[in-house]
């Protein structure tokens, strides 16, 4: 085989790691996305701010101040273990956290643009045809957004994929929980074991051009009203 | 009728209007860009919240001090400027989209006067209705767009100057189904618009705005035949006169109208005898003399009396506003002729009539 047991399974947890995170975000980010692009409040720079900073942060930086926060003596870690949930960090599901702060602003910058570039109007049209605001959301603003949604998946998901610094400060690397592919090469490389760090690499390589190929090449239809 | 009390100041524009528009026919709110037109519709639709309004139709408030109903709540139709369809829509989803909304909202509502196949069928655009707003002509999107609006049933239809984004041969081709609604729709339908011809076609009572504040409202003709109009119409200065055919000279293919008492003979468009037709009489095209004169090309000559004199643009001209039995009309002439003719108020005049355009 190719590639070991141990491999695939990293695989298999980096893609269900990217699955979920981009799921959440899809959910998480839409609602920011639309706020930002549509209020004048003087809270939307620091907000903005906020949801670009993982773009310039280090990821251990980042990583830091999760594991904090979430660990045992920090609020959310206190708020879990309240809730009998346990600790996060060091889990799967610590990891999927980690992730979504880490992804927000591959999902949200996006979708904000979308909707900013479709305008007051199509929105307008549907006020004057019944739909309520609530109904104007869903039928017109996600479908006339959809090719920024798109873009956002596949950036969210294949930025998560090649996340390691975050990983590596909050989830460790235990297999099957939180040892990612990223994090299965870089343990290669600490054993010397080149050549099987060679066969991970070259598999994430050629999915990271496959996923930019496909996000390059693939262009919305032509709809201009 | 429509009560509209709106107050609204952004920076650099105000709009202050209290005017009692009629809820019938077909109402044009005309003026320059900057006047405060669009803006007023857009009030009026619940698309601008005025700060202080109050705005009521047919005893129905729509705003007041207590009371804001959103615009999907009002029971208008609203035609935009650019068409607007929705892109990822056919046609036909396009229209149901409204539709199905208003027949939700009013389920039991007998109000369906406007079904969507008749709105189809009044706007011609059964070929259409399959197809992506993509691959349609500016002409054709822009009825889909009227279609649209007209299938919520609305009660009060709003157009926003429906033909300004279109060239010239795609305004012909929209503006006879334009005057289609104008005469086979029961609805009130406010136009705005700051092209004269569109007025004179399809308008039956006229709001001059200029600066957010309306300067003259009333009857087409009584707005437009007024010598002190804050917006100087030059070459487009007339009247549109409301006449009836009564007779048909089949060898020199003209029609004669019957205007109050007054007659005119105008070319044979096809118009059947009975019809009830609107004639636009350009002030430029009315020339004035004292006596009848023999041996002239001029089909229609009318005697006339002044009733008033007005100032045009260039300091050579002048309007003059005459009764000629079949209403008023204005005449443009220049201020030498007017002098040497000694035009006063009361006098018997003849008139020439040049050109007298069956709209």
């Amino acid at each position: 085989m190719f590639l070991s047991d141990a491999d695939l399974e990293a695989i298999a947890l980096t893609l269900r790691l990217a699955t979920i995170t981009t799921l959440i975000l899809f959910v998480v980010g839409t609602p920011i996305a639309w706020w930002l692009s549509r209020t004048r409040s003087r809270w939307k720079g620091p907000v903005g701010a906020v949801v670009a900073l993982p773009l310039v942060l280090p990821p251990s930086v980042l990583g830091f101040y999760l594991l904090v926060t979430m660990g045992p003596n920090g609020p959310v870690g206190w708020l879990t273990q309240t809730l009998g949930i346990g600790l996060l960090p060091f889990s799967f599901w610590g990891l999927v956290i980690g992730s979504v702060f880490y992804s927000l602003p591959f999902m949200v910058q996006p979708v904000q643009n979308a909707f900013e570039a479709m305008g007051e109007r199509p929105l307008e049209v549907a006020a004057t045809l019944r739909a309520s605001p609530l109904d104007r959301f869903f039928t017109v603003a996600l479908p006339l957004a959809a090719p920024g949604f798109v873009t956002a998946g596949i950036l969210t998901f294949a930025h998560t994929v090649g996340e390691f610094g975050v990983v590596l400060m909050i989830g460790g690397n235990i297999p099957g929980e939180t040892r990612v592919a990223s994090v299965q090469i870089y343990d290669y490389v600490e054993a010397l074991e080149y050549g099987n760090a060679h066969r991970l690499a070259a598999v994430l390589l050629v999915f990271s051009f496959l996923v930019l190929l496909a996000l390059y090449s693939w262009r919305p239809h032509p709809r201009k009203v | 009728m429509l009560d509209v009390h709106v107050r609204l100041a952004w920076p650099g524009f105000s709009l202050e209007v209290d005017e009692q528009l009629p809820a019938r026919g077909v109402t044009a709110l005309f003026g320059h860009s900057g006047s405060g037109k669009t803006t007023l519709l857009r009030c009026i639709a619940g698309l601008e919240r005025a700060g202080q309004g109050r705005l009521s139709f047919n005893g129905e408030v729509w705003q007041d001090a207590e009371t804001w109903v959103p615009t999907h709540r009002r029971p208008i139709g609203y035609v935009f400027q650019e068409a607007s369809l929705f892109p990822h829509l056919s046609v036909l989803g396009n229209l149901r989209y409204g539709q199905k909304r208003s027949r939700r909202a009013n389920p039991g509502a007998r109000d369906t006067r406007f079904r969507l196949e008749q709105a189809v069928e009044l706007l011609g655009i059964d070929h259409l209705l399959e197809r992506r707003p993509a691959a349609l002509s500016g002409g054709e999107r822009q009825r889909v767009g009227m279609a649209r609006a007209l299938a919520v049933s609305p009660r009060l239809l709003l157009m926003d100057e429906p033909l300004a984004a279109l060239d010239l041969a795609r305004k012909q081709e929209v503006l006879p189904y334009l005057e289609r609604l104008h005469d086979e729709l029961e609805i009130p339908i406010i136009y705005v618009s700051h092209a004269p011809d569109e007025v004179a076609r399809l308008a039956d009572h006229l709001v001059v705005m200029d600066g957010g504040r309306v300067r003259r409202a009333g009857p087409l003709n009584a707005v437009l035949s007024m010598l002190d109009l804050p917006i100087r119409l030059g070459e487009d200065a007339g009247v549109v006169l409301d006449a009836t055919v009564v007779e048909r000279d089949e060898r020199w293919h003209l029609l004669r109208l019957c205007c109050g008492d007054a007659s005119l003979w105008v070319r044979d468009t096809g118009a059947a005898l009975g019809d009830h037709v609107r004639v636009r009489i350009l002030a430029r095209d009315v020339s004035i003399a004292r006596a009848h004169t023999e041996g002239s090309s001029i089909l229609n000559s009318l005697p006339a009396r002044v009733e008033s004199i007005g100032d045009e643009d260039h300091p050579a001209l002048a309007l003059v506003r005459l009764d000629f039995g079949g209403g008023t009309l204005l005449a443009r002439v220049t201020r030498r002729s007017a002098a040497q003719l000694e035009l006063a108020p009361g006098d018997a005049v003849w008139i020439q009539i040049k050109a007298a355009a069956l709209l």
